[in-house]
């Protein structure tokens, strides 16, 4: 087996804090990201992501849901639910590091 | 700046319970006093609307992303309700807590009742409505929102007080709207209204008091609900508003609260689309439907009704629009800042004071010459209340 191809390391790879340049968003662009979570995703999931309108967004909760699957509901949303598309902020790349940073828990990334 | 803020704040805290004519305490009223939401931080900024100045700040009221305050009919005391359940009672003269309980895990707002003694809160976790006094904060009635069917309490939205001493809400996950009768209250009585439609998201009792409406996320489509005739039970009226289009995704839920009628029209945001519905409020039939700039989250009228302003969902949050009412028509469209989360009139709305969250500052404009006046630096403002509240029916 000879080296792995780039696009098989992206596929195996698990989304974490020290996941493939390219694929996190600069310092500022994370800012901003972690801003509409608090923020924005906060309306409904409440500020501190323990749930509200929708369900909580905690490490805990997130446990049996992969990061593929959480960043297709932010990117795509859930018909049939509030939750929003939200591919008309982000990048689909981005919304893989926003399920990431949700499955680590905030404070892990800070 | 600050250290006036400061004194000012010490000389109440310091002095207002020896309030002797001697030391000259400067007196003063408090109906043009408000609260502002900090939500990022926990605190509210007590604020004034004659000077347009801070007062000071009271820190340590939790998480209050989606806090609300209402204000008892000495409008010295402001209730603030959290989104993790906490309840905090604000003294705006002495620019502290009164008192402070956190009555649930996951909180959505609440209301005040017809004689001031009762404070209901709305509950997600567990779902329901709690009831306390007002003046010691101590429980009175726990009405936890268990559907028809039985199973799991339901989320409670769009809580409002409603005359002869009543609370009414509706339940998201149960689509239910409860009226619940709280003259003993140790023993409340509710009359449900089962089956209005899916997923009320939202709720508001007209400024008369008469009329309740909930809007309903799961259709195109809002509940009515006449109080003084709830034998007849909830109507629907702008039904299928969507007129079967695909429904949009919705950026940031519409917020009923803050409708004040408009003479004999009322405005209401659409849910996702980028209109506010005009209803008729002798037929409860659409008059008309106005395309604005975005989504709109609040559509809240001038207290004269001459003027609705609409504020908007991400991405369009930057913008606040002006519908002008005798023509139903944008006047103006303003930019006034980054996340512009909540607008609130002056009393007799020669003012109209916007929270910019995402610029750390209140703005202020004149809403006959449409210019900003001025410009206060909060923490990521969201909620703004005036203790004019105080006097309303349905806030």
């Amino acid at each position: 087996m000879g080296r792995p191809r780039p696009w098989l390391l992206l596929a195996l790879m698990p989304l974490t804090g020290a996941s493939l340049a390219g694929e996190v968003p600069d310092a500022a662009r994370q800012a901003e990201l972690r801003q509409l979570l608090l923020q924005d995703c906060g309306s409904c999931h409440g500020m501190t992501l323990k749930g509200g309108l929708g369900p909580s967004l905690r490490p805990t909760a997130l446990a049996q849901r992969s990061v593929d699957d959480l960043a297709a509901t932010i990117y795509d949303g859930r018909p049939g639910t509030p939750m929003a598309p939200w591919r008309i902020v982000m990048s689909r790349l981005e919304a893989r590091w926003m399920a990431g940073m949700l499955k680590d828990g905030l404070d892990a990334r800070r | 700046m600050h250290g006036v803020k400061m004194m000012l704040a010490a000389g109440w805290l310091g002095l207002a319970p020896f309030a002797l004519p001697s030391l000259a305490v400067e007196l003063r009223g408090t109906g043009d006093l408000g609260l502002v939401i900090e939500r990022a931080n926990g605190t509210v900024a007590v604020v004034e609307t004659t000077g347009r100045s801070v007062l000071c700040e009271v820190a340590g009221l939790g998480d209050l992303s989606h806090a609300s305050a209402v204000f008892d009919r000495s409008a010295r005391y402001g209730y603030v309700f959290g989104r993790d359940g906490g309840l905090t009672k604000v003294d705006l003269l002495t620019c502290g807590i009164a008192k402070r309980i956190v009555q649930s895990g996951n909180a959505i707002g609440g209301a005040i009742s017809q004689d001031g003694r009762l404070i209901a809160v709305s509950n997600y976790e567990p779902g329901g409505v709690k009831v306390f006094d007002s003046a010691g904060l101590g429980l009175v009635a726990d009405i936890p929102a268990v559907p028809a069917g039985g199973g799991a309490a339901s989320k409670v939205v769009g809580l409002a007080d409603a005359p002869d001493q009543r609370f009414i809400f509706s339940l998201y996950d149960a689509g239910e709207i409860w009226l619940a009768d709280l003259t003993a209250p140790q023993a409340p009585k509710v009359t449900r209204y089962e089956d209005v439609g899916q997923q009320p998201y939202d709720g508001l009792l007209a400024p008369d008091g008469r009329t309740y409406l909930a809007g309903l996320f799961g259709e195109d489509g809002v509940v009515r609900l006449d109080l003084w005739h709830p034998e007849k039970g909830p109507e629907r009226i702008l039904d299928g508003y969507g007129r079967g289009e695909a429904a949009l995704p919705v950026y940031k839920m519409p917020h009923l609260q803050g409708w004040t009628g408009a003479g004999d029209l009322l405005f209401l945001p659409a849910v996702g689309r980028h209109e506010v519905l005009v209803v008729d409020r002798a037929t409860w039939q659409e008059r008309a439907r106005i395309q604005v700039a975005g989504q709109p989250v609040f559509a809240t009228a001038r207290p004269d009704g001459r003027q609705v302003w609409v504020n908007f969902a991400p991405p369009d949050n930057a913008k606040v629009q002006v519908i002008d009412v005798p023509s139903l028509a944008v006047a103006t469209t303003l930019s006034p800042g980054k996340a512009a989360l909540h607008m609130e009139f002056t009393p007799r709305g020669e003012s109209v004071w916007i929270s910019l969250r995402d610029e750390n500052r209140v703005v202020v404009y004149d809403t006959r010459t449409l210019a900003e006046v001025a410009s206060l630096p909060l923490a990521a403002p969201s909620g703004i209340f005036f203790t004019a509240r105080a006097h309303r029916l349905g806030l």
